[in-house]
């Protein structure tokens, strides 16, 4: 996993609340076995409209947003499913960082698990950074996890909340199951105490 | 004496591997469901990684998203390449990692969340989690059951932990009788149209009060099956007598002594009295009409007997946006009676209400009635176990015979990963979870609905009110 620590970048409006899973990438880029190559399918049927002609209001159409690594949505973004093919989708098309008023749990879980910085963030800052994002390629905004701020294009800071672990994780690009196998005398512990009062957990082999 | 804990408390309690000062804990899965859309990556980095499955006894694989629900699948026949490949990458890695595995044809097969529960691999008190956010369901047996992504699926499949920090304790109180042909399905779509779809954020949510003690297994599992659909990431019901005889004698339920030892455990589980929730909602079951979805969210619900919302009624701009989008996304107008929508396709399946007694519900409703001329409608059992009981109930000639067709099971048109989908601005009364758009086919319509309700539609041609079909 990329480690994040300060982006400087485009940020790209998308200025509509309940952002589901499926609108960030329908289902029928869901069937492969790959963790790559998903940003064709990243907002198929909103950046297009269906008989395949691209939505010129919609940000990733416009040339001001070439590059564009940090979005800035709406309440409750990334609602819906668990399919890790969201975050792997904007992640493909280079994006690394969501700035919204709320986030679904299993999105924002989903983020941090491929080096993508979710924000949460007052309404009337995320409305502010809306305004700088519809700037386009004039204002670019810069994230800064270490010190826990976002520097608007005309130098007013934002200060933001992170959980320290997942802060530690994203800065150091830092494999959670690695993390977790340093504990593993602490899961076999668990187990011994477990298989002692609910044996029947333990009863089974595979079939 | 430790202070009173919710049922929620025992469970992380009771699976707390370690935790830090900052509140980020470890805890242990007794239970991992897998399926072949949202694991082939994780299986491709613990193989990378040159890692092990760590409980593949306690690790259960079954292929439903994506199989085809067609009579020719029982030839093996696959019409979309990629699925086919996806299901054969579960295949492989559940044979060698050794974990239990139900394949596309076996009658144990069926869509993870009904096959869980029907083999006994779903037991109170346990974590569950698998890479499908309706992993809720499973908490209808008290159970800590919620969805991952697929990175998390892999450090499950690794270490069978999982980095977690405890959620807040949200209690919905539902007192009273449901009236007739209100269900599960209209408590829990009332629900979430009382607390929105992100009402129940950073929350598990107990499901308690007489109606929801008075609920069957399989209704308090659509219940709990939409908990996500209100934002939280759990839904629990504590276990009581009807969970323990639904439990007891199944597959790979414990037995004899262990049974004994189990349920004096699952006894304590309950919450106890004078625990703290941070949360309470109060609805009357008296109050609750036979409800539907009209809009692109799942909290867009009204009773059958309304109408369309006006976006005019709108104050706040972002909301007022999202509604004319809906509406327009529906091809619905302000102010539309529901009653009088014309549908043209009807999904009865999925893990809300796929399972026996739902289609024992919308059998009785299709009985001696013709599923209205221009309505393609389809019945997809959750498994092929309740596949088979339903025959054996002779359910499969009533619902033939009214006009519906009825398929092999899996997860269908509840998410049309194959070819199961609508076409553009095709309307369809769905007893699924999910009215997002494209959500069953590109540009598709869906109203969610109960079984029943799904029936009515179909005879009717409209979306209707069952209570007219007695
Ligand atoms: S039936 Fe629908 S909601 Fe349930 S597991 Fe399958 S796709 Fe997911």
């Amino acid at each position: 996993m990329d480690k994040f620590t300060t982006l400087t970048a485009v940020a790209a409006p998308l200025p509509m609340i309940n952002v589901d899973t499926d609108m960030i990438i329908p289902k029928q880029f869901l069937k492969t076995v790959e963790r790559t190559g998903l940003a064709k399918g990243l907002f198929f049927e909103l950046r297009q409209t269906p008989d395949g002609t691209p939505v010129p209001e919609f940000f990733m159409n416009q040339p001001q947003y070439k590059g564009a690594q940090i979005l800035v949505a709406g309440d409750n973004f990334g609602c819906g499913s668990s399919r890790e093919h969201a975050p792997w989708a904007l992640l493909d098309y280079g994006i690394r960082c969501v700035i919204a008023t709320s986030f679904a749990d299993i999105f924002y879980n989903n983020c941090f698990q491929n080096g993508i910085l979710p924000i949460k963030l007052p309404q009337e800052d995320v409305d502010k950074l809306m305004d700088d994002a519809k700037r386009g390629q004039n204002a670019r905004v810069t994230v800064d996890l270490q010190n826990q701020e976002i520097k608007g294009p005309d130098g007013g800071t934002i200060k933001f909340e992170i959980d320290t672990h997942k802060k530690h994780c994203l800065l150091n690009g830092l494999d959670n199951i690695g993390l977790t196998l340093e504990k593993k005398s602490k899961i076999d512990n668990f187990e011994s105490r477990q298989h002692g009062t609910q044996p029947w957990l333990y009863a089974q082999a595979g079939r | 004496m430790t202070a009173p804990r919710t049922l929620y408390d025992k469970i992380w309690d009771s699976h707390l591997v370690d935790i830090d000062g900052d509140g980020n804990g470890l805890i242990y899965i007794d239970l991992h469901l897998v399926h072949e859309v949202t694991s082939p990556q994780a299986f491709a980095g613990l193989k990378a990684a040159g890692r092990k499955v760590r409980r593949p006894d306690r690790t259960v694989a079954v292929p439903d998203h994506n199989v085809p629900t067609t009579p020719d699948r029982l030839t093996g026949k696959f019409l979309d390449e990629e699925a086919r490949i996806q299901v054969e990458t579960l295949d492989r890695n559940a044979r060698e990692y050794g974990v239990h595995y139900y394949p596309m044809n076996d009658i144990n097969q069926g869509i993870v969340h009904i096959v869980g529960p029907e083999q006994g691999y779903t037991q109170p008190g346990m974590t569950i989690v698998c890479g499908d956010s309706h992993t809720s369901t499973h908490g209808a047996f008290g159970s800590l059951a919620f969805g991952i992504g697929t990175s998390e699926v892999e450090h499950v499949l690794a270490t069978q932990t999982l980095p977690q920090r405890k959620a807040k304790n949200m209690k919905i109180n539902i007192d009273g009788e449901l009236g007739p042909g209100v269900t599960a399905k209209d408590i829990i779509l009332a629900i979430i149209g009382r607390i929105g779809t992100a009402g129940g954020t950073g929350y598990v949510m107990e499901y308690t009060g007489s109606a929801i003690r008075g609920l069957s297994m399989e209704g308090r599992m659509t219940v709990c099956n939409m908990s996500i659909e209100a934002g939280a990431r759990a839904g629990l019901i504590a276990p009581d007598e009807k969970t323990f005889a639904y439990v007891q004698g199944k597959p790979h339920a414990p037995k004899g002594a262990a049974w004994e030892q189990a349920l004096a455990w699952w006894k304590t589980l309950p919450t106890d009295d004078g625990a703290h929730y941070d949360t309470v909602v109060e609805l009357k079951a008296s109050e609750i009409a036979p409800h539907i979805t009209w809009g692109t969210s799942p909290q867009d619900v009204a009773p059958i007997t309304g109408v369309v919302p006006n976006p005019a009624d709108i104050k706040e701009e972002p909301k007022r946006i999202a509604l004319e989008r809906a509406l327009n996304y529906m091809g619905l107008k302000a102010g539309e009676k529901l009653e009088e929508v014309a549908i043209q396709r009807v999904f009865i399946g999925s893990c809300t209400n796929g399972r026996i007694e739902d289609l024992r519900a919308a059998a009785k409703v299709a009985k001696g009635r013709k599923v209205a001329a221009g309505v393609q409608a389809m019945v997809v059992p959750g498994s092929g176990l309740v596949k088979h009981q339903a025959e054996e109930e002779g359910l499969d000639k009533i619902f033939l015979e009214a006009g519906f067709e009825w398929r092999e099971p899996g997860c269908s048109m509840c998410l049309a990963m194959n070819s199961d989908r609508l076409l553009p601005e095709e309307r369809c009364a769905s007893t699924s979870n999910r009215n997002f758009e494209g959500r069953q086919g590109a540009r598709g319509r869906t109203h969610l609905m109960s079984p029943a309700m799904a029936v009515a539609a179909a005879v009717t041609g409209k979306l209707a009110d069952v209570r007219k079909f007695s």
